[in-house]
């Protein structure tokens, strides 16, 4: 493995550790996105260095006045104005993240302790008071509007730092995601671009069956968007676009993914892949000596 | 105390039976919202609407207009926050029978600020048509859809799913507008909604046996709210009224009393429990609730501060002494 396969494969191994600790956790989802975090956090985005590791602190309190407010873009360093901010869309992903940003070295291991905790900030769903959360996100629809707004403002200021985002293919059914592709190219946000996960399932299935989105590039190109539509597991393409020069519009990068990704096991669930919780002993024993497997393999 | 699980899912295909002009539509959280069961026996009459809330209030509105009946599932939080201009002009202007079923009120979610309905109360009972209700155990989980059904123009129920304890006689649905008296007492009115009464019950219980003596009131109509009963119980108190809700203390329960007791002229103090003008962040319903006062030993804190008086009952008797059993409001001296 070289140093991004690394990277990759301990997001999935992270997350099935914090899966089977929970009996419970958003594990597809680090199946179908370990190569675009991976690629993210090891060669696209343009982060502040970290003298070493965050700890993740407590709950804290909710943004309000007269309060310091507790921030996870922290953990990505921000406010540099040639550093990118992070935008992750879909906070459902927030274990995902987690794992990336310890595999990363900007989050220290001991914080994953408190994953899913009470009163921990290290939340199942994260809001902006959790490691590497930049914006409250998660009513699905909303990042890639504040994650304009940021570009927006970026742009004016003439800064070089971009606003790179994080989708899932779900959230693109809604009105807002449209509402905000067709303000970013109107008001040419070349500076933001957005990895799509396009692993092809929601909560109540196959995406297909719920509601369609395809042919989703098409879609996005007759809005004026650059988009491109890559194999989702391939770091190189990934990691090859998210270096390239901006446009002058927003770019999508559309990574169709595998959502048993890495994970085999977990076909078995088909086709619900949203959530896993484990019903049984022996299907919990199962994962366990999965996770045993991939342990070895370090 | 008898547990109950997916009381709704259950309901919902018996009664869809008889009701071949009832559609369910989904936002993509169908067996989050117990809506898999009407979808597995009736897939005709399940529309699937994809992540997209805007569109499934105004199209169900539209629906509505043709004679039929929508009934929204998803949770509570993504249809009035998401939605609400659509709820506001698609259906509750045109006061179309669309019945919204919002789970997972409150603090009931772990899911953090991005699930949590705290001001849904607030914003559905500000609409004009609206009819608001809150089932508060599995007897109403149950009942709430016949209720919603039979009420004219639009409905909102801040629903319960998966395990709900059975705190009123089965044989006792809930009845729109009607409050249910679980208790009598001069000292205190109080009153609760939802999962809140639960805790009400045991806290008055276990008050009671230190002398202190609760009227206590279920409340599940949110609106309408026309109750001058209470508030002459309030009146006639010794020491006014206390409510305890799942909610923000701004528009909800706490409010709505207030409002009727200012309107009467009811001089008596009133205390709001409930989340103190708050968002609140992802952990469990237990820890929440205590975080936020919303359980049985907010309440006891509640009535030590109104009365001056230190009951020292400690928690370990709270949950085994006080759990409710079976009980109605024909039998309120069985609580």
């Amino acid at each position: 493995m070289n140093h991004l396969e690394r990277v990759a494969f301990g997001i999935r191994r992270r997350a099935l550790a914090h899966t089977l600790s929970r009996n419970g956790g958003y594990l597809s989802q680090a199946c179908s996105s370990a190569e675009i975090f991976a690629a993210l956090y090891g060669r696209v985005l343009r982060l502040k260095k970290l003298d070493r590791p965050l700890a993740a602190g407590r709950f804290t309190g909710t943004p309000s006045h007269g309060r310091p407010t507790v921030t996870g873009a922290d953990f990505n360093g921000a406010g540099d104005p040639s550093c990118d901010n992070f935008i992750l869309s879909p906070a459902q992903y927030a274990l995902v993240l987690y794992a990336a940003l310890i595999e990363a070295g900007r989050m220290d291991e001991a914080s994953m302790e408190a994953y899913d905790i009470d009163g921990s900030s290290v939340e199942i769903i994260g809001a902006e008071h959790s490691p590497g959360m930049e914006v409250t996100t998660g009513s699905l629809g909303q990042g890639i509007s504040q994650a304009s707004g940021i570009a927006m403002a970026r742009k004016i200021r003439g800064e070089t730092g971009r606003v790179v985002l994080m989708m899932s293919d779900g959230e693109c059914q809604s009105g807002e995601f449209w509402e905000a592709v067709q303000a970013a190219c109107y008001h040419r946000l070349g500076n933001m671009i957005a990895y799509v996960d396009m692993n092809g399932y929601q909560c109540d299935g196959k995406m297909t069956s719920v509601m369609n989105l395809e042919p989703f590039d098409k879609r996005l190109k007759a809005f004026g968007a650059r988009v491109r539509r890559v194999d989702g597991h391939n770091l190189k393409r990934l990691t090859r676009l998210g270096r390239a020069p901006s446009a002058d519009v927003p770019t999508f990068i559309l990574c169709d993914t595998d959502p048993c990704r890495g994970m085999n096991i977990l076909t078995e669930r088909f086709p619900k892949f949203h959530y896993v919780r484990f019903t049984s002993p022996e299907e919990k024993a199962k994962y366990q000596k999965f996770y045993d497997t991939m342990s070895e393999v370090l | 105390m008898e547990i109950l699980t997916k009381v709704h899912a259950k309901h919902l295909v018996d009664w869809g039976r008889r009701h071949p002009e009832a559609y369910v539509l989904s936002a993509d959280l169908t067996a989050s919202c117990e809506a898999d069961s009407f979808r597995d026996a009736y897939p005709d009459r399940f529309l699937s609407m994809g992540i997209a809330e805007q569109n499934m209030i105004a199209f169900a509105g539209g629906m509505a207009r043709q004679g039929f009946i929508p009934l929204i599932h998803t949770f509570a939080v993504f249809i009035y926050r998401r939605a609400l201009d659509q709820i506001a002009m698609s259906v509750a202007y045109p006061n179309l029978p669309v019945k919204m079923f919002g789970f997972l009120p409150g603090i009931l979610t772990p899911g953090g600020v991005t699930h949590q309905a705290i001001e849904d109360i607030a914003v559905m009972r500000a609409l004009p048509n609206m009819t608001v209700l809150e089932p508060g155990d599995a007897t109403e989980v149950e009942s709430a859809l016949d209720v919603a059904f039979e009420t004219p123009g639009p409905v909102y129920v801040r629903q319960l799913r998966g395990e709900v304890s059975r705190l009123f006689d089965k044989n006792e649905p809930l009845r729109l507008g009607k409050p249910r008296k679980l208790s009598s007492g001069e000292d205190i009115v109080l009153l609760t909604s939802g999962i809140c009464t639960e805790e009400g019950i045991r806290a008055a219980s276990a008050l009671l046996d230190k002398g202190v003596r609760i009227t206590h009131y279920h409340i599940s109509t949110l609106k309408p709210f026309r109750h001058p009963e209470i508030v002459e119980d309030i009146a006639n108190s010794r020491y006014g009224a206390i409510t305890l809700e799942n909610h923000s203390v701004v528009g909800g329960l706490g409010s709505a009393i207030a409002e009727l007791m200012a309107e009467a002229g009811a001089g008596k103090p009133l205390r709001r429990l409930g989340l103190q003008d708050t968002f609140a962040h992802g952990a469990s319903r237990r820890y929440l609730m205590r975080e936020y006062g919303l359980d049985a030993k907010a309440l006891i804190a509640a009535v030590e501060n109104v009365t001056g008086e230190r009951f020292a009952i400690d928690e370990a008797s709270l949950a085994e002494t006080y759990t409710p059993t079976l009980h109605s409001d024909a039998k309120p001296e069985a609580l």
